[in-house]
């Protein structure tokens, strides 16, 4: 495993909800990203967040590490969870507050 | 630039049997994808087999991509 992946790995094991966007929570620069946000946020839950514009090797590694070509993504307890439209169908079938709940960083 | 009904095409394409409606800008699309072969798999499965699809399109020609993807008959919830 390269180094990147062996720190995706380590920053998807040490928290419990972590999300890999682009930005930061306070300032999103990104839609689908503002979305994840904004849909964690609605949950009531702490979350951890990395922004992959800052770490282009996380940018171009989150994406090889699920097999998952877009961001944002969403790990919970180390699983990869869904992008923001996953996350979307889940919020609003309840899903997402429940699979959260109880999880904090 | 992309055009909606090249992305469906070229998922219809990968995915045979499947019904892609599709709507989008040239930069942002939505596309709402009926396949059988989704039976039994997560939603992560469903929409990474549609990013298989598209393979390196999604890194080179598409910029946003929504997916929603469903069984037909079955609704949306497979989870």
């Amino acid at each position: 495993m390269s180094d990147v992946q062996e720190r995706i790995k380590q920053t998807v094991e040490l928290n419990n909800i972590v999300l890999f966007m682009k930005g930061s929570p306070q300032f999103p620069q990104c839609g689908f990203s503002g979305r994840a946000v904004q849909l964690l946020q609605a949950c009531g839950v702490e979350f951890a967040s990395v922004d992959v514009l800052s770490d282009p090797e996380v940018r171009e590694g989150i994406k090889q590490y699920s097999n998952w070509p877009t961001i944002p993504q969403l790990y919970v307890n180390g699983q990869f969870f869904g992008g923001s439209d996953i996350m979307m169908e889940m919020y609003e079938s309840g899903e997402l507050r429940q699979a959260l709940q109880g999880e904090t960083v | 630039m992309v055009t909606p009904q090249q992305i469906k095409q070229w998922i219809e394409t990968a995915l045979p049997g499947s019904e892609v409606e599709i709507d989008g800008d040239g930069r942002h699309f939505q596309a709402i994808i009926s396949y059988g072969e989704f039976a039994g798999k997560t939603r992560i499965q469903q929409h990474q087999m549609v990013y298989d699809a598209l393979g390196d399109k999604m890194k080179a020609e598409i910029h946003a991509l929504s997916l929603r993807t469903l069984v037909p008959g079955q609704g949306g919830r497979q989870s």
